[in-house]
C-alpha cells in the first residue's frame, strides 16, 4: 500500500512542473511589451523599468521562468501591482472564506445528491426514479449565476428573509454568518448534486444487483436493512472519494457566486484582479487552484485505498 | 414448367452503425425534443434579422425598462432595448461560442490523442502530463485566466474555452485509440503495409467516433455555459452586442425594479444547455452497443 501512495506522490512532480511552465506561459500571451500592460494605467517610465527588472523581463524566457519558480517554490507568488501586497497574503487571507463556502456546498450537494440518488436506484423504473433523474438533469444545466440571481430575487429582494449580498465571518457571528452564506452555498452545491446524485444512482444500482444484497434478502432481513447496511455501506465509499474530485468545480463555480453575492473569496480575488490587469494575482491563484486539486486527487485515491482492503496490499 | 424458385434467402439486413444509432435515438421522446430545440435554436441563431422585432442594440429613451408587454414581449432593458431580439441576436454569440471552442479542441486534441494512443512511449508520457497538468486547473478557471491575458473579446473566449477544453479530448481520443489498437484487424492493417497516417484515419479514428460524438455534445452544452460565464464578467461578448451573459450582468443591478431583464437570459441558456445535456445522453444510450 505505501509503494502506491509512494507512486502517486512521485507522479505529481511532473504535473505539478507542467502546471506551474503553463502558468507562467501565461505571461506570453499578453499583447505588446509585458512590462507596460501590466504597469496599467502607471506610465512612470520608473516603475515600468522596475517591472521589467522585477520579473526579468530583459531576459531570456527560461532564464524568467527559473527565477519566477524559485519564488514560487520559497512561498513568493509575487506582488500584487493593485494592493500593494504579496499575492500570498492576498491568498492565504481570501481562502478560508471559500473553504467555508465550499464545505457548506459539499455537505449540501451530499445530502441532496446521495439521498436522490439512493431513492431513485431503490425506485429504479418508477416515476419517482424519472422525476428524481429529470431534476438532477435540470440542476446541472442551471448555470450558477442565474440561480444565484432567481434566488436573490426570491429570498432577498421579495420575500426579505436573507440579505442580498456581503459576508460575514462565523467567528464573529455564527448565524449571521450562516444567513450571508447559506445562498452561495446552496447555489455552489446544486452544481455538483446532480453530478453526485448520478454517481450515487449507478453505484447503488450496481450493488443492489449484487450476490450479498441477494443473500441479505434471502436471509430475510428487512428491506430498509438490506438497502442501508448492506447495499449503501458499499455503494457510498466510491461516492464520497468522488466528492473530493469534485471540489475542482467548486472552485471554478465559486468565481461566479462569490461575484454575485459579493463574497470577498478566492473567486472574487480572480476576478477583481482581471478587471485590474493585476496579471500575478492571477498567476498565483491559479497556480494555488491547481495545486490544492491536485493534492486532494492525491487524498482521494488514498482514501479510495485506505477502504477498498482490495487495494491494502 | 414451373421452374424451381431457386429464392436465395433475403441477406440478413445489416444495419450501417449510424442507421442502428438513429433508430435508437428515435425512441427516446427526450433526446428527440433536445434536437429539435437544438436545431430551432440554430435556425434562429441564423435568421436572428428576420425574426427579431427590433434592432437589438437600438436604444430608445422612451422605452426603459418596460415590463413585458404586447409591444415588448419580454419587456426592454436599463436603455431601453427589445430583450427579445437581444435574446434572439445572443443566440448567435452562445451558438457559435459551444460549436467554435468545441471545434478547436477537438482540432487540436483529437490528433493530439491519436499520437499518445497510437505511438505511445515518450510522445504518450509527455503528452500525458501536459494533459493532467491542464486538468488539474479547474475548468472556469482556467478558462478566465486564458481570457485575461488574451485580452477580452468573443473570439478570445473562444480561444480560451476551446484550449480550455482541450485535455477532454486528448484523454478520450486517446483511451479510444489504446482500446482498438491492440485489435487484429489493426494488426491485418498494418501487416498488409499501411502507413500509420493511414491506419490511424481509416482504422482507428472511426472506433473513436461514437465516443467522441457524445464527448462534444455534452461538451458544448458545458462551452455554452462557459460562454455565458466569461461574457457574464466582461471577458466575452463586448457590448452593445447581445450575448446572454452580459444581460444577466446588466439584469443584476435591476432586479427590484426590472426582475424580467433577468429572467429571460438564464431561461437561453438553461433550455439551450438542457438540450445539448439530454441530446448527449440520448446520444450516449443510442451509441451505446451494450443498451438495448
Amino acid at each position: 500500500m505505501f509503494s502506491l501512495i509512494a507512486k502517486r506522490i512521485l507522479q505529481l512532480i511532473p504535473t505539478l512542473f507542467v502546471v506551474s511552465v503553463l502558468i507562467f506561459s501565461l505571461q506570453q500571451l499578453l499583447p505588446g511589451d509585458p512590462a507596460l500592460v501590466m504597469a496599467g494605467e502607471e506610465k512612470d517610465p520608473e516603475v515600468i523599468e522596475q517591472i521589467r527588472k522585477q520579473y526579468r523581463l530583459d531576459q531570456p524566457i527560461p532564464v524568467q521562468y527559473v527565477y519566477w519558480l524559485k519564488g514560487v517554490l520559497t512561498g513568493n507568488l509575487g506582488e500584487s501591482m493593485r494592493l500593494k501586497a504579496s499575492v500570498s497574503d492576498l491568498v492565504l487571507a481570501k481562502l478560508p472564506v471559500t473553504l467555508q463556502l465550499a464545505s457548506m456546498a459539499m455537505i449540501i450537494a451530499l445530502l441532496i445528491g446521495v439521498t436522490a440518488g439512493v431513492v431513485s436506484a431503490v425506485k429504479r423504473g418508477t416515476k419517482l426514479d424519472y422525476i428524481v433523474n429529470v431534476i438532477g438533469l435540470i440542476g446541472i444545466s442551471t448555470p450558477n449565476f442565474w440561480l444565484g440571481i432567481m434566488l436573490i430575487f426570491l429570498f432577498a429582494v421579495n420575500l426579505g428573509w436573507l440579505p442580498a449580498s456581503g459576508y460575514v465571518s462565523p467567528f464573529e457571528d455564527f448565524w449571521g454568518s450562516m444567513k450571508t452564506t447559506i445562498l452561495p452555498a446552496f447555489v455552489l452545491g446544486n452544481a455538483i448534486a446532480g453530478v453526485l446524485m448520478r454517481h450515487t444512482r449507478s453505484a447503488m444500482l450496481q450493488a443492489l444487483d449484487s450476490d450479498y444484497v441477494r443473500t441479505a434478502r434471502a436471509k430475510g432481513l428487512l428491506e430498509t436493512k438490506v438497502v442501508i447496511k448492506h447495499a449503501m455501506r458499499n455503494a457510498l465509499t466510491p461516492v464520497i472519494t468522488l466528492g473530493a474530485l469534485e471540489f475542482g468545480t467548486l472552485l471554478s463555480g465559486a468565481v461566479l457566486t462569490e461575484q454575485i453575492f459579493t463574497i470577498p473569496g478566492f473567486g472574487k480575488l480572480i476576478v477583481d484582479s482581471v478587471f485590474n490587469r493585476d496579471y500575478a494575482v492571477v498567476q498565483g491563484v491559479v497556480l494555488v487552484t491547481a495545486t490544492t486539486y491536485v493534492l486532494l486527487n492525491l487524498l482521494a485515491d488514498i482514501g479510495y485505498v485506505l477502504v477498498n482492503p482490495r487495494l491494502r496490499g | 414448367m414451373s421452374a424451381v424458385s431457386m429464392e436465395t434467402p433475403a441477406p440478413l439486413a445489416i444495419e450501417s452503425p449510424a442507421r442502428r444509432a438513429w433508430r435508437r435515438l428515435k425512441q427516446r421522446k427526450s433526446a428527440l425534443l433536445a434536437l429539435f430545440v437544438i436545431v430551432a435554436l440554430i435556425l434562429i441563431a441564423i435568421f436572428a434579422p428576420l425574426i427579431a422585432p427590433y434592432d437589438p442594440t437600438k436604444q430608445s429613451w422612451s422605452a426603459v425598462r418596460k415590463a413585458p408587454s404586447l409591444a415588448h414581449w419580454f419587456g426592454t432593458d436599463e436603455v431601453g432595448r427589445d430583450i427579445l431580439s437581444r435574446i434572439i441576436f445572443g443566440t448567435r454569440a452562445s451558438l457559435s461560442a459551444g460549436v467554435i471552442s468545441v471545434g478547436i479542441a477537438i482540432t487540436i486534441g483529437v490528433p493530439l490523442g491519436l499520437l499518445a494512443g497510437y505511438l505511445g512511449g515518450k510522445v504518450d508520457a509527455i503528452l500525458g502530463r501536459i494533459t493532467d497538468a491542464m486538468l488539474a486547473v479547474p475548468f472556469l478557471i482556467l478558462a478566465i485566466a486564458l481570457a485575461a491575458f488574451l485580452g477580452p473579446s468573443l473570439g478570445n473566449a473562444m480561444i480560451a474555452i476551446g484550449v480550455t477544453a482541450t485535455p477532454l479530448f486528448i484523454r478520450l481520443t486517446r483511451g479510444q485509440t489504446l482500446s482498438v489498437v491492440k485489435e487484429d484487424y489493426i494488426e491485418a492493417a498494418r501487416a498488409v503495409g499501411n502507413p500509420g497516417w493511414r491506419i490511424a484515419l481509416r482504422h482507428i479514428l472511426p472506433n473513436v467516433m461514437p465516443a467522441l460524438l457524445v464527448q462534444a455534445t455534452l461538451t458544448i452544452a458545458t462551452a455554452i455555459i462557459a460562454e455565458a460565464s466569461l461574457s457574464f464578467l466582461g471577458l466575452g461578448q463586448q457590448p452593445p452586442a447581445p450575448s446572454w451573459g452580459s444581460m444577466l450582468n446588466a439584469a443584476q443591478r435591476f432586479l427590484t425594479n426590472a426582475p424580467w431583464m433577468a429572467v429571460w437570459p438564464g431561461l437561453a441558456i438553461f433550455v439551450t444547455v438542457l438540450s445539448f445535456n439530454l441530446f448527449g445522453d440520448g446520444l450516449r444510450d443510442a451509441l451505446d452497443p451494450r443498451t438495448k
